[in-house]
Order: structure tokens, then sequence, then C-alpha cells
């Protein structure tokens, strides 16, 4: 048959977002692919030259709109490593919460889209149910559900209300029995294991030469989670374990999906010891310097992989250059290696499994 | 399948103590004044910075001989009387991570391309071309990635102006000042 290309996008179910994937079939089989990014671009690496170190903080919220603190964070960790300045240690274990409340409403986002990507529409109904729980949670911390600009360079906004270490238990606790039916929706069905298993393959090889970080690369059984491979605030005092495959094969949708789904059960634990450790009182945020020079960088576990900040100062109070390395961005590089050779059908199912988020993508 | 899990046994997922200082050591015994100012920034970050020509060089031996499989980031910065290209490179086995800002001069943005050693580069180099103007020689396809492929300007660059210099003084320019 000849070969011919198909636009998956700007506008479809599939893209979450508004990005193309262009795929070049023969009869049903897709020989090869290439994705066309940047219908979200924003700037926002100019933008962030005339804004103060803070105000910028806004606009990182807004890279992901479904993962803000985790941007955030990462943005002010670099900032303050800049300027040389320590988070007070009562500081760092409320970002660490902040964070993993962060993690498991997107992880929530990513199951409610993941769902109704391969048909089945109960997971989007009841991954949004559950999500609504921390957002409540993240609410009550910040005072907002999205875009919660609560990470400060120096530490955190404002403290978390009393009460407030139980509350988030309570809800754990109810969640955490809520994942056994989420279990058996996804995992114990057998549709579901005939769509995601054995497609959208990568070897552990090729995923870490075109870059793919986080949950996508720990599906190809390769353990790296910058929590612990290079802990940042107070990850090095909670016990967890990074959610690697451990089967035989992996690197394909059912291994992604694998990992990122037992993520939230992990983010859970860390939450538990975080809430038993996090000091009662103490200084919770230090006032930064208004100007700063020199060069920062950070890199964290964002909910998709790695990202990292790159931030230069002049000795002005904004930055002269921020840069900014999106997870997605690289994951995307990456999957024309993805579907080769898969079916067009199967299109949705891998790039689902991928985790894309087009803010953060395309900056 | 049994030798991908041979690979994945390599990765323990931990950091190992002091190995910035070890592989900081190994660069300056390799390349001697090739490598200026090479220090260790923080534990785990060694930095150094190197001449344009000597990129290829230096990252083939890290790739090779000290296991740096991952490209993290290449940022291009404008310095206004040079470019500087910021490569993260980082090794998954033992966490460190090493930055090399290689100097170009702003009249010749070019820079020999990386994309041999670690297919990550494609993308980053694409966008650093975009948005900064550093031409990467090698590259297959050094096409515009995220701005429209008629777009004329490569608006990072420091001459390109915004549209208003300070977001909170819009009076003051109002008044004629800057």
């Amino acid at each position: 048959m000849p070969e011919f290309w198909v636009n998956m996008g700007p506008q479809h179910p599939m893209t979450h977002g508004l990005w193309n994937m262009r795929v070049k079939v023969d009869g049903e089989t897709i020989v090869d692919a290439e994705p066309e990014i940047g219908y979200l671009h924003r700037g926002y690496e100019k933008i962030m030259e005339v804004r103060e170190f803070q105000k910028n903080v806004v606009l990182t919220d807004r890279l992901c709109y479904v993962s803000s603190i985790t941007w955030s964070h990462a943005y002010c960790l670099a900032v303050e490593r800049m300027m040389g300045l320590e988070v007070p240690e009562r500081g760092q274990w409320l970002r660490l919460i902040s964070l993993e409340l962060q993690r498991i409403a997107s992880h929530l986002m990513w199951l409610a889209s993941y769902g109704p990507d391969l048909g089945l529409l109960t997971g989007l109904l009841w991954a949004l149910r559950e999500r609504e729980l921390f957002l409540d949670l993240i609410q009550l911390m910040s005072g907002a559900r999205m875009n919660q600009n609560y990470p400060r360079i120096g530490g955190v906004r404002n403290d978390i209300p009393e009460k407030f270490g139980a509350m988030s238990m309570r809800s754990i606790g109810h969640f955490l029995k809520k994942l056994k039916d989420y279990e058996a929706l996804f995992q114990d069905s057998k549709v579901f294991h005939l769509r995601t298993e054995g497609v959208g393959k990568i070897s552990s090889k090729d995923a870490i030469d075109w870059g793919v970080t986080g949950p996508n690369l720990r599906a190809c059984g390769v353990d790296v989670d910058l929590r612990r491979l290079d802990p940042y605030e107070t990850y090095e005092e909670v016990e967890f374990a990074p959610q690697v495959w451990k089967g035989a094969d992996g690197g394909d949708s059912y291994a992604r999906f694998v990992c990122r789904f037992n993520e939230l059960r992990e983010s859970c634990r860390i939450l538990e010891q975080a809430f038993d450790k996090v000091p009662s009182t103490g200084a919770y945020r230090v006032k930064p310097p208004r100007r700063a020079e020199g060069e920062g960088v950070a890199h964290t576990e964002d909910s998709r992989g790695e990202a990292l900040f790159y931030v230069c100062g002049d000795g002005d109070d904004r930055p002269y250059r921020v840069k900014i390395r999106s997870p997605v961005f690289c994951t995307m590089a990456a999957t024309p290696t993805l579907l080769r050779g898969n079916k067009l059908a199967d299109v949705v199912a891998i790039l689902g499994s991928v985790d894309v988020c087009v803010g953060e993508m395309d900056k | 399948m049994s030798a991908d899990t041979a690979v994945r046994a390599a990765y323990s997922g931990r950091p190992v103590p002091g190995v910035a200082e070890e592989i900081q050591a190994q660069l300056v015994a390799r390349f001697r004044d090739r490598l200026r100012n090479a220090k260790v920034l923080r534990p785990l970050l060694v930095h150094a910075e190197i001449d344009r020509k000597d990129l290829v060089e230096v990252c083939t031996y890290l790739k090779e001989a000290l296991a740096f499989e991952h490209l993290s980031c290449i940022s291009a910065v404008d310095w206004k009387d040079r470019f500087e290209c910021v490569y993260h490179v980082t090794n998954w086995h033992n966490g460190c991570q090493v930055q090399l800002n290689a100097r170009i001069p702003y009249d010749e943005p070019r820079i020999d391309s990386v994309i041999g050693l670690w297919h990550a580069a494609d993308y980053h180099e694409r966008e650093a071309w975009d948005l900064m103007g550093v031409v990467f020689e090698g590259h297959p396809k050094l096409e515009r990635i995220l701005l429209p492929k008629d777009f004329k300007f490569h608006p990072l660059r420091k001459d390109f102006a915004q549209e208003v210099d300070r977001q909170y003084i819009s009076r003051r320019k109002l008044k004629g000042g800057k």
C-alpha cells in the first residue's frame, strides 16, 4: 500500500492539549512519526527576564496547570541555589508535603485522561472524584485549587492550618481504600491488558539516549528517581521506594501505567511520614536578598520526569536568563521511537501512557 | 531480554558520596588547562568552562569513559559580548551532574552538534537555534521547533526588544523614562 501521512491534531481527543502528531502509515502500521509542537508557546523564558525573581513564581505555576507546585518549587530551588539561601527545616517539610499532594493530584489527572483514551469513561469520573479530595487539601494549605503560587524563594508562603495533618490522613486513608477499586477497574480488566501490553515499547538504552526521564524511564527498569539520586528538601529523611518496573520486559504502555499508578501509593506513604516528622514550630521562610548574581541550577523529580531550571543573575533584581528543561519536551523527541511499528489504533494508548502536558512542553 | 536486565542492574538509584570531586579530578587530569575554572559547586555538581572547539572531545570523554549517558539540558545564554552554550550532563549511576559552559564569539554563533553522542540533543539544539540563533554544525535537521517556520527573529537574544522593559513601572515609561 502507498504510505501517507495522517495528522493527529492539533485538535484531537488524543492530544490533551494543542499539538500535532503526524504519523506516516502503511495500511494500519506506523512507519514514521513526527511531533509538531509549539502551538502553546508563550515565550516564558523571555517574559521571565523582565520580572523580579518572586513574580516569576506566578508564571512557573502556569507552566503545567495540573502540577503547579512542583514547577514553582523547582524554580525557587534554582534561584535559592544562586543566592546561596538555605530554607529552614520546617519550610522544607512543608514544601515536601505540598509537592507530594501535588504529585498525587497530577497523577490522578493523568489517570482520569488515560481512562477515556482507552474508552473507559468510569476511570475519568472516579479519578476526578478522588482528585477533588487532594485539591481540597491543597486549597486548605495554599488558598487555591490550582495555580497556587505557594512556594516562595526562601520557603513557602504560609503555614499549614491547624489539624491539617489529621485532615490529610483522613483523606489519604479513604483514598488508599479507593485505590483498590481503581486496580480492579484497570489492572484486572482483560481488555485493558490487551490494549496496553506490548505496545509502545522502548528499550532502556534508547530511553536514556533520547532523554526520557521520570516514570517513563523507570518503566524501562532503570532505577532513577531524583528524589533519591540527588535528594533535595528533606527527601533523604523519608523512606520510600521509587517505582521501578521489575518484570523481564517492560518499557511498554502497561509498565508505564503500573509505575505511575504505584507512585500514587508511594506518595501517600511519604505523606504519612512527613506529617509525623514535620516540626510543629519554627520558621518556614527566610527573607531572600533582592538582587543576586551568579548561576543556579536545580533538577527535581517533577510528576512527569526531570524538571531542570538553569537561572543566571547579573546583579539585578530580575533573572538575566532562565532556562526551563521540560521532561515532556524531551520525551516528545522519543515518541517516534515509541510509535514505529505499532498500529494506528494504538497511538492513543501509547501517548496517553506517556502523560503529555502541553503547557510545560511549549513553554 | 537478558541483556537488558544486565543493563538495568547497573543502576543502584542512590548517589555515591564524593563522586563529584573524583570526576573533577579525572576531568582536570585529562584536559588540564583546556578546562577553566573546574570546581565542585555543590555535592554532585561539577562545573567547568571550555572552549567551543573542545566541546565534542570533552563530551565524548564524559560519555564513553565516565558513563555520563544522560544529556539533561542545553541552554544558550546571550551575554551581549559573547554567547554561551551550557550543557548539563548527568550520570544516572551515581547521580553526578557536570555543567559545561562553552564560550561562543558573538559575531560567529556556531558550535559543533553533540547529536552523535546523545539523541536527546536533537530537540535541545533545535530549540537553542530557534530562540537564540546558535547554529549547531552537524545537526541533520536544524529547523525551528517552537516558533512558526516563517518567523524571522531569534527572540531570546538581548537585542530583541520586549514590549515593556519592566512590567511594574509602565508609568515611568509613560513619562519618557526607560
